[in-house]
């Protein structure tokens, strides 16, 4: 009988003990389409790292904070883990759910975008917790062969770009496939096309605290933007949803979408015959800077709780590697954030090129971390802008008031 | 004896009992419990920091811009209730009076009003989604092609037609639940008293308010008080039909996709906050069990024993 106990004591001891030696960690995601991939990454990691194994999990995407944010407060996280950013990545991390990563425990991070680091670190103490993984660029995407039939080219001003709209709209092809009835295309389209509009200048001043969204920059892009919409948007545009938008530029039945560069898969997809082009949008005049609105996804973050930190930190120095950046752009055609990685999509060489002229997604990289959020305010004002229930001055009104409950600079 | 076969059966209804009393304490009561505990309480995230009394209840209620988005959420689903009450069980009520007396086709009828509330909702959701679709949407097409095309319209993208699109399609799915309950109620009327009507009078219109009515209160009383229950947790439709920020700009919120927004947070707003999310719920909760108890004993009230 003592025997019996014992070896059953020695055996559960090592049925404990186990997973501690044998380092398994376990890496969660939202990315449910590109887990083929990512376990071509991790057979790659697991080859050059003996001894750790990873087991990669998928959610789905819209539910992923939620499930994520439990399993952290219930202490049954994922030791490795996908993480939003901005106050996304607040959200978890200053409830203390992440490690902090610093440039001793991933020197990589020391070559990253300075961008790309803040829009993973938290702002009070600007400390890093994930690192970061993709941008993402809002500007447009057109059908290159209805362009080509047509006779347009890329346009460098505002109203080169209205001339196009209008030839492509007498041609019969609707010009713009956008739909705002899925509240957060709103934002995209507004800065998707209004970026060059408004201008760095706004943006700086915006940022320094000595401009408002009441500005003539930034009121009089929502107006041009406006003018647009209603000319060269499909009939019916403001009930138009988000998937059924696609399926018009993908179908070939439009000309232009407003979007991210994440359309671009999507569409090739939808449509593998499809010849995509991308531009920013352009200012009044050749002359202004044409900006896109870029934003960073989302980064690779460690659970302060797991028993295998060292594995975890060893494999997210493998994620912040080139050799893992390039595998990332080239498999899954986004854009690494990762320095010095090259760009065999031609299409994605093109996006990096405009990045290096642009500004931050705004609502996203600075005022979503209260309630209301900067986006929320933005999408429902637009929506009443398009339905011609507001103006551009009011929504300046609107936006500045409304963010002053939490943003302290308009606070005055 | 009689004593020792009392405990004996004491202790068999006491076996059958226990078992679901635990699983309803574990998986009803402590989850209700601990969400009035939770609103109590400030959150980071999911993380509990301390209590702060009423705190949440007062944000939710008199603090911008909260309270707009409460009293927006509430009179849309004060909308719901009515439109549904007319729409749904006033006219459950007169296609059940139909069916009741055996029009032509009862039969077929019957089974077809029933149909889509065997439907998931989520199907509903989509099919009408399609109907509405403002370029391909068979809605715009019919008008069009019946020479009304100026009465096409982006349905659910307009402030005006967002809500009542989404009522209607709620109505259709759901029309035959009460239909079948009133049904059921006037075929339990007995036989004597209808003939006896039938001495009195020809006019359908006196028989309906003076006898058919009165006698299916028990079932006016089990679809009004679901009704109401329903038109104020409506989640889904919605969901579906108009996104988690009740687009356009708040027309088709409802207090349960603020109360999953406020919560679990949406992309856009980056927030979660579970005490205000609790505080939410717990006054839903109330409210809902509070007027449903009083619409409950005052239809109790005038419901006539046969």
């Amino acid at each position: 009988m003592k025997t019996i106990l014992r070896t059953g004591a020695i055996l559960s001891a090592v049925l404990v003990a186990a997973p501690a030696f044998a380092q398994d960690l376990t890496f969660w995601s939202w990315r449910q389409e590109d887990r083929a991939a990512y376990e071509q990454f991790i057979d790659t990691f697991e080859a050059a790292n003996p001894g750790i194994t990873v087991t990669f999990e998928t959610f789905e995407a819209t539910n992923y904070n939620t499930i994520l944010s439990t399993a952290l407060a219930g202490g049954t996280g994922p030791d490795v883990m996908m993480v939003r950013a901005y106050g996304g990545l607040e959200n978890v991390a200053v409830a203390g759910y992440l490690e902090e990563l610093t440039t001793e425990s991933v020197p990589a991070l020391a070559e990253f975008a300075a961008p790309a680091i803040a829009a993973e670190s938290v702002r009070a103490d600007s400390k890093i917790y994930a690192v970061p993984f993709a941008s993402q660029t809002q500007l447009v995407i057109y059908n290159a062969t209805i362009f080509a039939d047509n006779g347009i080219e890329e346009p460098q001003t505002w109203d080169e770009l209205m001339a196009a709209s209008q030839k492509l709209k007498d041609a019969g092809i609707i010009p713009f496939a956008n739909g705002t009835a899925t509240a957060w295309q709103n934002e995209t389209v507004t800065f998707g096309l209004g970026s060059s509009l408004m201008g760095k200048e706004f943006y700086d001043e915006l940022m320094a605290g000595t401009a408002d969204f009441t500005d003539a920059r930034f009121t009089s892009a929502l107006t041009s933007v406006n003018e647009l919409a209603q000319e060269y948007f499909p009939d019916g545009f403001i009930g138009l949803d988000y998937p059924s938008a696609q399926q018009l530029f993908s179908s070939g039945m439009a000309a232009m979408f407003v979007g991210g560069s994440y359309e671009l898969a999507t569409f090739k997809a939808q449509n593998p015959d499809i010849e995509l082009g991308v531009f920013a949008a352009p200012g009044e005049t050749a002359e202004d800077a044409k900006l896109v609105g870029l934003y960073f996804d989302g980064g690779y973050a460690v659970n302060a709780a797991t028993p295998n930190k060292e594995a975890a930190i060893t494999f997210v120095n493998y994620l912040a590697s080139q050799e893992f950046g390039q595998a990332f752009a080239n498999t899954l055609n986004n854009i690494s954030t990762i320095p010095n990685v090259t760009f065999d999509n031609p299409l994605l060489a093109e996006v990096n090129e405009l990045n290096q002229s642009s500004i931050p997604y705004l609502m996203l990289a600075h005022f979503r971390y209260g309630e209301p959020s900067g986006s929320v305010l933005i999408q429902a004002e637009m929506q009443k802008l398009f339905s011609g229930e507001t103006t551009p001055e009011a929504i300046g009104e609107a936006l500045t008031t409304g963010l002053a409950a939490w943003y302290e600079p308009f606070q005055n | 004896m009689p004593q020792f076969r009392m405990t004996g059966r004491g202790l068999w209804i006491t076996v059958l009992i226990v078992p679901p009393l635990c699983f309803v304490a574990l998986f009803i009561v402590y989850p209700i419990i601990s969400a009035f505990a939770y609103a109590f309480f400030d959150w980071q995230g999911l993380r509990r920091l301390d209590f702060v009394g009423l705190e949440n209840f007062h944000t939710v209620l008199f603090v911008e811009p909260y309270r707009s988005w409460t009293l927006n959420a509430f009179k849309n689903n004060i909308i719901v209730f009515f439109a549904l009450m007319v729409l749904q069980n006033g006219l459950g009520f007169i296609l059940a009076y139909a069916l009741w007396r055996e029009l032509p086709g009862a039969r077929f009828h019957r089974i077809a009003v029933f149909l889509p509330v065997v439907l998931s909702t989520i199907i509903v959701a989509y099919l009408f989604k399609l109907f509405y679709h403002p370029l391909f949407g068979v809605v715009n097409i019919s008008l069009k092609s019946i020479g009304l095309g100026e009465w096409a319209q982006p349905w659910l993208g307009q402030s005006g037609t967002a809500l009542w699109s989404i009522i209607a399609a709620q109505a259709w799915h759901m029309v035959g639940f009460p239909t079948l309950v009133f049904l059921a109620g006037m075929q339990r009327i007995p036989g004597e008293i209808l003939d006896a009507v039938r001495m009195e009078t020809e006019s359908e219109w006196v028989k309906i308010t003076k006898i058919v009515w009165p006698l299916v209160a028990p079932s006016a009383t089990i679809v009004f008080t679901l009704l109401f229950v329903g038109a104020f947790n409506w989640f889904e439709l919605p969901y579906i039909m108009g996104g988690l920020d009740g687009s356009p700009f708040g027309s088709t919120d409802v207090l349960g996709l603020y109360f999953y927004r406020t919560a679990f947070g949406n992309v856009s707003a980056g927030q979660q906050d579970f005490g205000l999310g609790s505080a939410l719920a717990v006054l839903i909760f109330i409210f809902i069990a509070a007027i449903a108890a009083v619409i409950t004993t005052r239809l109790r009230a005038r419901e006539i024993q046969l």
